[in-house]
């Protein structure tokens, strides 16, 4: 009986003990290494990325900063479309991540409380002008690393085939200048599909959430561009909708001369579209700079490459130029302890002045910065380079407004508003509600 | 030796009662608080009192979702209770192969929801491409893939479930009932359904609320596409809770009555079946 007790009081002491130390032997390592950590008086950087078009690049400048200076530098990156949400539950962790992303004004809104001033940082004095910062007063809270420019990206050769063709209207690049020529381009395309050898005119207009945001997002900056302009504004409380009906027209012109049929496009996904393009099967390919990594090394070469303006069919828009501008600004967590904070900017200011992170950002990613240290290191991607012909021509780039959206819920029933209407399950009113009425209420939820 | 338990018993309850705590009584209350708040992330919330939960009476979404997953579970529960009772039937009368058939229609229960899922996306969205059609064409064609989906995967479990129960009924039952000239299906009626009741009770619960929980079937079939139309109340929740700035809060709210509601729903389901079960 005594053996016995002394077994059990021997086996719960084990357990209780296994316990202990497996708790324990956690909290040393962590301990250790933060020790380790304060007593060389450096902090570590935890960037969450929001693009994964470029997630292996940043991995790998990571680890040749942790070489060069020992900082450690993780960086992880959010799937397409779950930047918010990772953002969201990494930012309670005692781990935050010490830099993180927001998509502009409306972002900066929900996120300001975690900003740390960026008005005293290298990466700031590195900017060449103030329009590609945000700023809450006189605070600097996030800094653009990245310019970016989407249009109508096209493949060269194809659409030379289609000039060449006996039954094409249009005749060269130059005369697609407008909504009415890209118009008769595409549907006569689409009529000779078997001709050009091609699926579509355009590649699908995929709503899936990896593809949605091509045109609840970006196509739909243009009748809001164009919007803001007659009124001479840079954002609104309530949106009129005043181009809705080009908005329409584009829309529909997309969906109708496509790879696939309208009633298909709720499951297409944006790799579906990129493949389409990259291997030829359509000419016509909304998206920007950014898609260049995942089309290069396919069937379309480099010098194929074109993008062309989205025309909507406004007046005078044979001088618009390719939608420029950011929506990927860095911020810094306030909220994490000095010398991280210390180690951050310092990464963020390596990034932007040494030699490896400048060849990184440029060459292997493609980016066209804000910083003026970038002078000597324009990226080889042509579709920045035909933005820079639309410049030099002298046309005048759209800006990027939809910054200036109310929030993620108005995109998303707008995109829901869109797909219903392509499938034939909902009426162009409901888009057009969507917008307008949706703007507002939300607007107002936003800012209440 | 019963002394001895008694006397030791906080030692072996503690570990277990830790990691309960931590896993689940701390994160619950730590819930139901953030549900008064308004909040970012977790560790910055103020209070706010009820307007969360006003917030989440008229959210349409959340109101069509509560609707939609009522259907759903009701259609679930129904399906998948009558072909594994019907399977475990069939399984249980010694024919050829009974063990593999077992092994088979119990195996889809092994494979994760996300993997399903896309599994089951393809196929549907495959069939479906014939006729132009995706599976998010509409909120029905997504309701009825994922009830496809979930009897796919829940029939085999609840199969064995019902197996052992029909195992269980003493032989001399279902001969005494031949004898008394009953047809198969009054002993079937009479005999069979009362003896297994407390595996349908258990079965119902089991279906019930997987049925109201469901979420990585959800997210990976549809997405709650379209226009958020085929959102089950899991995933309404999570979508709200991380998809919309600034409506954590009530994303939380939605959580805590949805846990009320599973609650009640499933302590009346367990009274209303467990009165019908029969003593042996």
């Amino acid at each position: 009986m005594k053996k016995k007790r002394i077994l059990a009081l021997l086996l719960a002491a084990a357990m209780v003990g296994s316990l202990a130390t497996g708790c324990g032997s956690g909290g040393s390592g962590d301990g250790g290494s933060d020790g380790g950590n304060s007593s060389e008086a450096t902090g570590k950087v935890y960037y969450l990325n929001f693009k994964p078009e470029q997630a292996d690049q940043w991995v790998e400048l990571a680890e040749q900063y942790t070489e060069e200076t020992g900082v450690q530098v993780d960086v992880q990156t959010a799937a397409s479309g779950t930047y918010e949400s990772q953002l969201k539950s990494e930012m309670a962790k005692d781990e935050a991540p010490t830099m993180f992303q927001v998509n502009g004004p409306v972002g900066l809104a929900t996120w300001k409380d975690y900003c740390y001033d960026l008005s005293d940082s290298a990466v700031y004095k590195d900017v060449s002008s103030d329009d590609y910062v945000l700023k809450e007063g006189d605070e600097v809270l996030g800094v653009a690393y990245v310019i970016e420019t989407y249009g109508l990206i096209y493949n060269k050769a194809l659409l030379n085939n289609y000039f060449e063709a006996d039954w094409s209207t249009v005749k060269s690049i130059d005369d697609l200048n407008n909504f009415q020529a890209l118009k008769a381009a595409a549907e006569e395309i689409q009529a000779h599909k078997d001709d050009l050898g091609v699926e579509g005119a355009f590649t699908s207009a995929g709503m899936d959430s990896s593809s949605d945001w091509r045109f609840k997002t970006h196509l739909a900056n243009l009748p809001i561009y164009y919007e803001y302009k007659d009124r001479g504004i840079s954002s609104t409380d309530a949106i009129e909708g005043t181009y809705l009906d080009n908005y329409k027209q584009i829309w529909d012109l997309y969906i109708n001369n496509a790879t696939c049929e309208p009633s298909m496009i709720s499951s297409k996904t944006g790799d579906d579209a990129t493949s389409e393009f990259a291997l030829g099967e359509a000419v016509f390919y909304q998206n920007g700079t950014w898609a260049y990594n995942d089309i290069k090394g396919n069937e379309v070469a480099d010098e194929d490459l074109g993008m062309l303006p989205i025309y909507i069919g406004v007046e005078g828009e044979e001088n618009q130029g390719l939608c420029t501008g950011s929506e990927n600004y860095w911020c810094v967590n306030k909220n994490a302890s000095e010398e991280d904070i210390q180690a951050t900017l310092d990464f963020m200011q390596w990034v932007v002045e040494s030699d490896e992170g400048r060849d990184m950002l440029a060459n292997e990613m493609g980016f066209v910065t804000p910083f003026t240290t970038f002078a000597d290191y324009l990226p080889s991607n042509p579709l920045v380079q035909a933005n820079e012909e639309y410049n030099e021509a002298g046309k005048t780039p759209v800006s990027w407004n939809f910054t200036t959206m109310p929030s993620e819920n108005w995109k998303n029933n707008l995109g829901s508003a869109l797909l219903e209407y392509a499938q034939g399950t909902g009426n162009w009113d409901a888009v057009v509600s969507a917008f307008v009425d949706g703007w507002a209420t939300e607007y107002a939820a936003a800012n209440e | 030796m019963q002394k001895a338990i008694k006397k030791y018993f906080p030692i072996f309850v503690l570990p277990t009662m830790i990691a309960f705590v931590i896993g689940f009584i701390a994160p619950f209350l730590l819930g139901i608080y953030l549900s008064f708040c308004k909040f970012t992330t977790v560790t910055d919330a103020e209070f706010i009192g009820l307007e969360n939960y006003l917030k989440t009476l008229d959210d349409p979404e959340f109101i069509h979702s509560l609707w939609y997953t009522a259907l759903f579970t009701i259609t679930t529960v129904i399906i998948i209770n009558v072909l594994a009772f019907a399977v475990a039937l069939l399984l249980t009368k010694g024919i050829r192969g009974t063990n593999i058939f077992r092994t088979v229609f119990f195996m889809p229960n092994l494979i994760g929801g996300i993997v399903l899922g896309y599994v089951w996306q393809l196929l549907l969205n495959g069939i479906l491409a014939n006729f132009d059609r995706t599976l998010t064409y509409s909120e029905w064609f997504g309701f009825w893939g994922l009830v496809i989906l979930v009897c796919w995967q829940q029939v085999g479990y609840m199969m064995i479930i019902y197996i052992s129960g029909i195992q269980n009924i003493p032989g001399e039952l279902i001969e005494a009932a031949k004898i008394d000239g009953a047809s198969p299906s009054q002993i079937l009626r009479n005999v069979t359904i009362p003896m297994v009741m407390p595996s349908i009770t258990i079965c119902t619960f089991l279906t019930l609320t997987n049925g109201f929980k469901l979420f990585d079937q959800n997210l990976a079939l549809t997405n709650g596409a379209p226009s958020r139309m085929s959102e089950l109340l899991a995933m309404n929740i999570y979508t709200t809770f991380y998809g919309r700035a600034g409506w954590e809060g009530v994303g939380q709210a939605k959580a805590v009555e949805f846990f009320i509601l599973v609650s009640v729903i499933a302590l009346i389901q367990n009274r209303l079946t467990r009165s019908k079960e029969v003593q042996q």
